[in-house]
């Protein structure tokens, strides 16, 4: 008999979370990864307050780009090296819930934690409180863009050699929007202005992403896995 | 009337297409020879020095044919890996792998021109204009899709990956392109108009003469190099074996 689908998709994200609470340290390396990359800016720009305020969003959004990079490896390559994949490809639900359900997992477990410490990372940067805030909300609403895009290139590159430097190039041009809609927000609080629009445009392509994304992850995981 | 119906899937299967394509290469690879020689010409002794730039803006001659071409190719390489995935097609598929190469090249003359172009009109290299920044990920677009393709061994497997990637990357190409944009006014950056000043008609003559060209180049290009594909992939082939024994 096969699980109803909300079941099936509960399930599903929940031993993600138990799996990678079993392997915390990949998921802090990721954490340590992001937090590292924005700590460097500082000593290779120098301490010039002005200048940190001026570069913190894209740094901070720059950063967030290469540590959800390096997690897009675990989205489905355990599943796929031990067989897990291919029985998930045959249950009897849609694929694209179950896309969705990884996906899910997958931010909570490598990108939630970024978004909780960037404003403790912003405020190194002498980020004012309100910018802090519309940071927090910048990166809530593009990071799980970053996740769903990234999963079509995990998927594409499933089992390939070289797959880590690979799904770089294809995914970080992909990316760019998310990066200047993102800086984009916190920029314009810097600078006093409204970061609304910014925000609004965030949303539509979370929205879009939402919709296409796992679409075009199903896809790809039937021609990986074949 | 039945006699005269061309049977068009006749030339999409690669033993049908192979010496078609060989027919067609020496006449594509002649009249891109014919309308460089023309355009090549008009360019440099037709069209009129400018007032403003001098002979430097010879350049967009080439320059705006290649970036023309660039996107453009990149729209159809998308089309034929659509089409090679959904139809099963194989010859689809090797033409988008073929036109991969191409456009990629066409995109990176863009890119060079312009930037030296660039140094002359504006005093530098490179600015972050929109145009030029959507060119580069273009670029980038290309060289993902080549190399995802390169990485995979099995053929039936780097088609079809390779069509997923070109028809994201096409849905993503308008959305990259406005939000470079914004980005670009945003940060005041230099303001070009590069286009302010009028062509003549034979400066405007000149540039579709090459882009002509360019367009013709590709298509004899392109057959050549599918040719090469369907050698490749298909050397078991029955047909294509006995071609070896009598050649």
């Amino acid at each position: 008999m096969a699980a109803s689908i909300p079941s099936m998709f509960r399930w599903l994200v929940w031993r993600e979370l138990l799996l990678a609470w079993r392997r915390r340290t990949d998921v802090l390396a990721t954490l340590f990864f992001f937090i590292i990359v924005v700590s460097l800016f500082p000593l290779g720009v120098g301490p010039e307050p002005q200048l940190l305020r001026t570069i913190a969003p894209g740094v901070v959004w720059v950063a967030a780009l290469l540590a959800s990079m390096l997690a897009l490896g675990r989205t489905f390559g355990n599943d796929y090296q031990d067989g897990t994949l291919e029985q998930l490809l045959l249950t009897p639900q849609p694929l694209f819930l179950i896309v969705l359900a990884k996906v899910l997992a997958q931010w909570i477990v490598s990108e939630l934690p970024l978004v909780l410490v960037a404003p403790v990372l912003g405020m190194q940067f002498g980020l004012s409180q309100n910018t802090l805030w519309i940071m927090t909300v910048s990166l809530l609403l593009g990071t799980p863009v970053l996740s769903l895009i990234g999963s079509i290139g995990a998927a594409l590159t499933l089992g390939l050699r070289a797959a880590n430097v690979l799904v770089a190039l294809l995914v970080l041009p992909l990316y760019i929007p998310v990066l200047i809609f993102g800086a984009g927000a916190i920029e314009s609080t810097v600078n006093g202005l409204e970061p609304q629009a910014y925000l609004l445009l965030l949303g539509a392509t979370l929205v879009l992403a939402l919709a296409f994304a796992p679409w075009a992850t199903s896809a790809a995981l039937r021609i990986s896995v074949e | 009337m039945s006699k005269l119906k061309i049977h068009w899937y006749k030339y999409a299967a690669p033993v049908n297409f192979y010496p078609l394509a060989g027919k067609m290469i020496p006449f594509f690879t002649g009249l891109t020879i014919i309308l460089f020689a023309i355009g090549l010409y008009m360019s440099f002794f037709v069209a009129p020095v400018d007032f403003q730039q001098g002979h430097s803006y010879r350049i967009i001659f080439i320059h705006v044919p290649a970036a023309w071409m660039g996107m453009f190719l990149y729209v159809l390489m998308a089309i034929y890996a659509g089409i090679g995935w959904a139809f099963n097609a194989r010859l689809a598929s090797m033409m988008a792998t073929a036109i991969a190469p191409t456009g990629a090249i066409f995109t990176f003359i863009s890119l060079v021109t312009g930037s030296l172009w660039g140094k002359p009109a504006w005093g530098v290299f490179w600015v972050w204009d929109a145009r030029m920044t959507s060119t580069l990920i273009l670029m980038f677009l290309y060289i993902g899709f080549i190399s995802l393709q390169s990485s995979i061994d099995d053929t039936r497997r780097a088609d079809r990956a390779g069509a997923v990637l070109a028809l994201v990357g096409v849905i993503n190409v308008p959305i990259i392109y406005f939000s470079v944009q914004w980005w670009n006014t945003l940060h005041q950056g230099a303001t070009l108009t590069a286009r302010s000043f009028k062509m003549a008609p034979s400066m405007l003559a000149a540039m579709f003469v090459l882009m002509g060209a360019c367009w013709l180049y590709s298509i004899a290009i392109v057959l050549v190099r599918v040719r090469l594909i369907i050698k490749e992939r298909e050397r078991d082939a029955p047909w294509l074996v006995e071609e070896a024994v009598v050649a």
